[in-house]
């Protein structure tokens, strides 16, 4: 209704046809934010450690169970949501997975099918409340993240669930380490790649190719940079928003049982904070947390960032309250530099 | 003010625009979409402060430098979109930006008396802790001109004060403003309905492009006159077109179809019955709060529950479109009149833009086919003339013409069976109008019914077969397309309830 001539006071668009410059494009924000944390472990090598292969070889294993999480916040920021539940559900599917597996003696299909069901339940419950009942993201994900929480150390009793089974009668007995967790915890290729890295590279390629290649990725994309628009042109607005807390419930699951599988146990304590570092692993590859920009590949390289960032401090025998100070002023700066993007 | 002048970029805006308002008068302004009105209240209210020309306040030359600078000279503007904050109540809301007390305490009671005085002075019995969330939307508009008030505004100006009020609003507003008059406030009334204009307004003043192209008593001028000075010279649409070959069956039939506001207070449309043919294309025409927008919006199913009808039928079928998704379903496509917040999505390029609609078809199981869509892309470029180069690039950084022709061309993959444009060429340059304009005459001419609203008399004069004047949410007038001239339908549009056709 406004009577303003709108096209006179929208700021001139960029020139059209021209390439932004380069600096401007998110992918080689990305790569420099990851040359340069890889730069900070030339100059900072710890006699000698950055140049071995086991280095890379445990930042890669480390930083996968929390790069799965990444792959699977990824299409709900797409959306223009978030997921702060991941955490909590990694926990969560932790201790039912080690119930099923170590308890129960379930066979591994079964666990992990049961699992990852559940982790898809949560993605439904949140993604529902935000569709339907219209709650912000943040708020129903919050909730979710508490009672996850809850109904982890609710099912496991408030203890770890570990190889050591009480009885009937109250007496301890160790059972062996079921072999879905003994096969998730190995190294192949020779020992040189840990299996939950092919788990998240798994998980990576699944939800790479999802949002670029079918259409509920491109139904992300649309919701995220334009939610009015994207309804008016027969989006189901609703569904895209549920199926992307859906791939994040089951990308945390999957995360869970692998974090059960590493500690051979259940700990309903597992992925406290997870949350953060994962989305700033998305944040940090350049996509937006508006909603609507970045991708898988961008994705990765925050995860890989992240995760150098983490293993160059604590191979220089940075403590972790030192670490974690420098990666929040480490967000920070990406944030912004995105920012003036 | 004298003299003033404002350019946005290279475009001049206002172009040395002179106009003198006095105490105790009420002086209407009006002028087409884009005229400049807007544009010249922001430089009286502070909002656009690099400006030629001067404004004199009382012989002495002031210049607004913000929208508190413009308060404290004594100059309000009461907005379309009211500036109130919903969660306080009345009393915090009048003092909001000086509270009263001292040392940044807030003295409740003193706030709360001057409040209960000044609500009086404006005729309004409420408590002054009401929180104005709580408020209808007329009490609202009251308070807000009690805070102008309250803050010794001399000069008031109101911007369409009444397209969101009824009836009796209407009256209490007027006694309002005849009060305010006889103390001497000037102020300045920004409308197009003529009946509003002769019942309260001293004096009228046009703009067209910029510039003052007349100024009269009220009374003494007719609607002819001012309906000419608010179009200009070129009266005749510039292309004559033939018209539409005649209708064929019944395509669109609309039986008494209301469209509530979104606090369910108010119809935006208010039963509105119409028939549109298969290759026919029937205007829309009303002046901003009258519907024409709200009707397309109901039918495409954005408004949801919102709008209602004793029937909608589709090629003589009962249909009900609850939502954008089922319109599609049935094949009516929406053009919505804001590209930017409703039609297109930033960061996706216009290639992706133009395939969402017709994207479950070109992704048999879900899988996108590059290949498939690109063909598809370059074939809606091809309908809409749209460089193929364009597709590639973000659909943000289009020109207004390009992006236009994207929001358009999404639907014509799947030839649309009803077309609903809202606005279709606003904002956009010459020649992407008459290839806009060109390719929905095409499409009605391929057999779709179309509907185009829109308050800019040339174009609908231009496009349609026969034109539906709305005014206040109902059909006012049906004009033939011999007597569908802009003048007949900007003077329909502006006219008394009684100057019916």
């Amino acid at each position: 209704m406004s009577e303003t001539p709108q096209h006179l006071e929208t700021p001139a668009p960029r020139s059209p046809g021209k390439p932004a410059a380069w600096h401007h494009a998110p992918l080689a924000r990305a790569l420099v934010s990851l040359a340069l944390v890889l730069a900070l472990g030339v100059i900072f090598p710890a006699e000698g450690a950055f140049f071995r292969l086991g280095t890379h070889q445990g930042a890669l294993r480390q930083a996968s169970v929390v790069g799965i999480l990444a792959c699977g916040l990824l299409p709900v920021i797409l959306a223009g949501g978030i997921d702060l539940s991941v955490g909590s559900v990694l926990g969560l599917s932790a201790v039912v997975a080690a119930k099923l597996s170590i308890h129960a003696g379930e066979p591994a299909w079964l666990s992990v099918l049961l699992v990852l069901g559940m982790g898809a339940a949560c993605g439904a419950a949140s993604g529902s409340v935000v569709a339907f009942a219209r709650v912000q993201p943040f708020v129903a994900t919050l909730a979710m993240m508490v009672f996850a929480r809850g109904l982890a150390k609710t099912t496991s009793g408030g203890t770890k669930v570990a190889t050591a089974v009480p009885g009937p009668d109250g007496v301890l007995r160790y059972v062996e380490v079921p072999p879905l967790f003994r096969a998730l915890d190995a190294q192949v290729f020779g020992g040189n790649v840990a299996a939950v890295t092919l788990v998240f590279l798994a998980m990576a390629a699944i939800v790479g190719v999802v949002c670029a290649r079918h259409r509920l990725g491109r139904y992300l994309y649309a919701v995220g940079g334009n939610e009015e628009a994207a309804r008016l042109s027969g989006v189901p607005v609703r569904a895209t928003k549920i199926l992307a807390y859906v791939i994040s419930g089951v990308c945390a699951a999957a995360a869970g049982i692998c974090q059960a599988a590493q500690e051979q146990q259940g700990d309903p304590e597992a992925g406290v904070t997870y949350e953060l570092t994962a989305i700033a692993m998305v944040v940090i590859g350049g996509t937006s947390l508006k909603g609507g920009r970045g991708g898988m590949g961008l994705t990765l390289l925050g995860v890989l960032t992240i995760g150098y960032l983490d293993k160059i401090l604590s191979i220089n025998a940075v403590p972790e309250a030192s670490r974690l100070m420098l990666t929040g002023a480490i967000v920070i700066v990406a944030a912004v530099a995105q920012k003036n993007a | 003010m004298e003299h003033i002048s404002k350019r946005f970029g290279r475009a001049t805006v206002l172009d040395g625009v002179s106009l003198d308002l006095h105490a105790g008068e009420v002086h209407a302004l009006l002028g087409e979409n884009g005229a400049g009105k807007s544009t010249l209240l922001k430089i009286l209210a502070g909002v656009h402060t690099d400006h030629g020309g001067s404004i004199l306040l009382d012989g002495r030359p002031v210049r607004p430098r913000s929208p508190a600078h413009a308060g404290a000279l004594g100059i309000a503007v009461i907005h379309q979109e009211l500036s109130l904050l919903p969660a306080l109540s009345i009393a915090e809301n009048l003092f909001v930006e000086r509270p009263l007390g001292w040392f940044g305490f807030i003295d409740r009671r003193q706030e709360r008396a001057r409040a209960a005085r000044i609500l009086a002075e404006v005729g309004l019995d409420l408590d002054p802790d009401l929180l104005v969330e709580r408020l209808s939307l007329p009490e609202r508009q009251l308070v807000e001109i009690a805070r102008a008030l309250g803050r010794g505004a001399r000069v008031l100006i109101m911007d369409e004060p009444t397209s969101a009020l009824a009836g009796p609003a209407i009256d209490r507003l007027f006694e309002l403003i005849a009060g305010l008059r006889a103390r001497g406030v000037a102020l300045v009334y920004v409308s197009h309905r003529m009946e509003e204009i002769e019942r309260i307004a001293d004096r009228l003043t046009v703009l067209r492009d910029g510039r003052v192209v007349g100024s009269a008593r009220v009374g003494e001028i007719p609607l002819d006159q001012v309906v000419t000075w608010m179009l200009g010279p070129r009266h005749a649409p510039a292309d004559v077109l033939p018209v539409s070959p005649s209708a064929r069956d019944e395509r669109l039939a609309v039986e008494d179809f209301s469209v509530d506001s979104a606090d369910g207070e108010r119809r935006l449309v208010d039963r509105a019955s119409f028939v549109v043919s298969a290759g026919e294309i029937v205007g829309l025409f009303g002046l901003s709060g009258a519907g024409a927008s709200e009707l397309l919006l109901g039918l495409s199913g954005a408004l949801g529950a919102r709008a209602r009808a004793r029937a909608v039928r589709i090629s003589s079928v009962p249909v009900r479109i609850g939502s954008p998704r089922e319109a599609r379903a049935l094949g009516v496509a929406f053009v919505p009149a804001d590209r930017t917040t409703m039609g297109l999505v930033p960061g996706m390029t216009a290639e992706h833009n133009g395939t969402l609609v017709v994207l479950p078809a070109l992704s048999p199981l879900g899988w996108l086919r590059p290949a498939r869509e690109r063909r598809a892309a370059l074939a809606m470029a091809a309908d809409v003339g749209l460089r193929p180069e364009a597709l590639a690039m973000d659909a943000a950084t289009l020109s207004g013409g390009n992006q236009q022709k994207v929001v358009l061309g999404k639907w014509l993959l799947e030839a649309p069976r009803v077309l609903l444009c809202d606005e279709p060429t606003r904002g956009v340059d010459i020649g992407a109008k008459a290839e806009i304009h060109a390719k929905i005459r095409a499409l009605a001419a391929a057999g779709a019914a179309v509907l185009v609203a829109g308050s800019d008399a040339r174009e609908i004069a231009a496009l349609a077969d026969h034109v539906l004047v709305l005014r206040r949410g109902r059909i006012a007038a049906d004009v033939a397309r011999a007597e569908a001239t802009p003048a007949a339908l900007l003077a329909l549009a502006m006219g008394h309830d009684e100057a019916r056709a």
